[in-house]
């Protein structure tokens, strides 16, 4: 899809490629083996300038936009979708806000280092008590002078350890439901601020997901991001932009996925030819590719929204909930066209389809996105 | 610190197929490229860059579609860029390319000139040392190390069994290998600043003010007088042995062709 791509972009997914064939592809099993947080390209990702691809220039980004930005999750994910998520949860969920809400001070203390790559982000609102039903937040902020207290715990965090900056939802009235919930900004040195335990995962194991705990956490009025009683929103709207970056890592899984599919199909020999010569092996590549594609549309449609001020939580929506079943279904018959070897982990397609579940899931289930564009139908 | 690097816009020849009747290449659908060596040369700068003050000036003669190899060179990091472009250059041999280069390299009147080694499409490696002549200036090539100190280079030259440390004296030309580093990524901010109005400068004859016979084909004293593709051979076979061995695996060899 050439589709509504400057040359810019074109220029950009081409350093993409070569950055992800270079510095990501080669570790992508490594770090799915050894479920260990790749620290090392985080910081080539940063020299490169992929840590802060939509922000302005003056808050220490890149000046580019988010069409950008998402393909540079979709090329990363094409070979590790680990180091896709570090990249998504950062920019859209952590840099993202702040540089949405943010003050100019917040801005300036906060969203620079962000963008720069200087420190990384995290976003928290999920609670063991608290998933789709993201309004039942139990973690408590009370008022006290300038400053706020936070008590409570934080689940399935991601990025969570190694960010130094994150961005946390937190009640600071009860008695208000959803318009009683902020947003606070958290340095990971405040004190009694410590991160919980660490997921073993099924995919994306590369990624560090953690519980966050807060025992007495004097967070500074300066550290409320937007208003007070305006956390929930805040959280949603970030979370429509995410949904975009979670799209993009999804096309991404299903791309690497289709890419290895295909070279395989052509060296694999049975029945004296290469599989690839067996119509049902066409027909399903040809099915999976045409899937791929509408994907791609539907997520840099909502990417193009976004970047033109135009309405994009509809759009956002229906590119992950379909984005992610391409992954997953496409992953699935990228092994099934591997066979055997497609099972075993010498073959990178099993660790894609393990990768590939987690996008029906986070940033909104499937059936949340299903709620969010019927909402649209029904209103 | 000037520095101008000498880049060509080449065919991806690991992309290239062959027209089997006509012995010519396909470019067709062939993506383009920086040429590898002249890469190298760029991200030499660089580094002379990054650690002295320097400029660096990525020049370029070809068609214009030449403007996007210019673009990535500014995007990785130059300065500027400059594309030498007209119709009358079209058709030049190793000379008189070499010589419209040199004389838009007069007009920037750098101290240090890099070129690669050779490109991909041609591999002739004579462009360079040509520039290095018509400017009478010193010329060093197969270059894979550069140190600078204070007006002179300390350059490691290459050959096929060992090296050669230069010193030469600016101004001067080195032309490398693209071994001589691992070039950087271009940098996302520069990808969306490279594509602004006027960035590439590019300039024709009426910049330069070349004479006529100088140019094109009629200036080139070299002709192609055909090209053809080489018959394949087949793959050969490697026999790790002491040398007593090796003698009696060439002579049986030979005399299983009859040669001897």
């Amino acid at each position: 899809m050439e589709l509504g791509f400057d040359k810019e972009h074109i220029l950009l997914r081409q350093m993409l490629k070569e950055f992800t064939e270079n510095e990501v592809k080669d570790l992508a099993s490594e770090i799915d083996e050894e479920e260990r947080f790749p620290l090392e390209t985080v910081k080539k990702m940063q020299e490169a300038g992929i840590m802060g691809i939509p922000f302005p220039e003056k808050y220490g980004g890149e000046g580019g936009d988010y069409i950008g930005y998402v393909s540079a999750v979709e090329e990363l994910s094409k070979a590790c979708a680990t180091t896709g998520v570090v990249l998504s949860a950062h920019t859209s969920l952590c840099a993202g806000p702040i540089y949405e809400y943010g003050t100019e001070e917040q801005k300036e203390k906060y969203l620079i280092p962000l963008a720069k790559g200087h420190k990384l982000g995290a976003f928290a609102l999920t609670e063991p008590n608290a998933g789709t039903d993201a309004s039942k937040q139990e973690t408590i902020a009370i008022e006290d002078g300038d400053d706020y207290i936070i008590n409570g715990s934080k689940i399935f965090i991601t990025n969570a350890g190694y960010a130094d900056t994150y961005v946390v939802m937190a009640m600071t009235d009860p008695s208000l439901g959803t318009r009683g919930i902020t947003a606070f900004i958290l340095e990971k040195d405040m004190t009694g601020f410590t991160i919980g335990k660490k997921e073993k995962k099924m995919g994306i194991r590369g990624s560090a997901t953690c519980e966050l705990i807060f025992d007495d956490v004097r967070v500074p009025k300066a550290n409320i991001l937007g208003k007070v009683g305006y956390g929930f929103k805040i959280a949603m709207k970030t979370l429509d932009a995410g949904r975009i970056g979670i799209a993009a890592q999804a096309c991404g899984i299903a791309e690497g996925a289709l890419e290895e599919t295909v070279a395989y199909v052509k060296e694999r020999k049975q029945f004296n030819r290469p599989i690839a010569k067996f119509q049902n092996t066409q027909f399903v590549l040809a099915d999976l590719a045409t899937k791929i594609d509408a994907a791609r549309m539907l997520m840099y449609r909502a990417a193009y929204n976004k970047d033109h001020k135009l309405s994009f939580t509809k759009e956002a929506a229906m590119a992950k909930l379909y984005a992610s079943e391409v992954a997953v279904e496409v992953t699935n018959k990228a092994i099934q066209l591997h066979g055997g070897y497609g099972y075993s982990r010498e073959y990178p397609v099993e660790r894609m389809m393990r990768d590939a579940k987690i996008t029906e899931i986070y940033e909104g289930t499937s059936e949340v996105q299903k709620m969010v564009i019927s909402s649209y139908l029904l209103k | 610190m000037k520095i101008v690097v000498c880049v060509k816009q080449v065919p991806n020849t690991a992309d290239v197929r062959i027209d089997q009747t006509t012995g010519t290449m396909i470019r067709e659908g062939v993506e383009s490229i920086i040429n590898p060596d002249d890469l190298g040369g760029l991200e030499a700068a660089l580094r002379i860059k990054d650690q002295h003050k320097a400029e660096v000036i990525a020049l370029s003669m070809g068609p214009l579609q030449a403007d996007g190899a210019l673009r990535e060179c500014l995007a990785m990091g130059a300065d500027r860029a400059i594309l030498v472009s007209d119709r009358a250059f079209a058709g030049a041999d190793t000379w008189a390319t070499s010589y419209v280069l040199a004389k838009a390299i007069e007009k920037i009147d750098p101290d240090l000139i890099i070129a690669g080694r050779q490109a991909i499409d041609g591999d002739t490696a004579q462009v360079g040392p040509q520039i290095a002549e018509h400017l009478h200036l010193p010329s060093v090539a197969y270059v894979n190390q550069i140190k600078y100190d204070k007006q002179h280079f300390i350059v490691k030259r290459m050959f096929e069994d060992g090296y050669q440390k230069v010193k030469v004296k600016t101004p001067c030309l080195i032309t490398v290998l693209k071994e001589i580093n691992q070039p950087r990524y271009m940098r996302v901010q520069r990808i969306y600043n490279a594509f602004r109005e006027g960035l590439v400068e590019v300039w024709d004859n009426s910049n330069l003010k070349i004479e006529q016979e100088n140019l094109g084909l009629k200036g080139s004293p070299t002709r192609v007088k055909k090209s053809y593709t080489k018959g394949v051979k087949t793959a050969g076979k490697v026999f790790d042995v002491n040398p007593k061995e090796a003698v009696q695996i060439i002579v049986d060899k030979l005399k299983e062709s009859y040669i001897l």
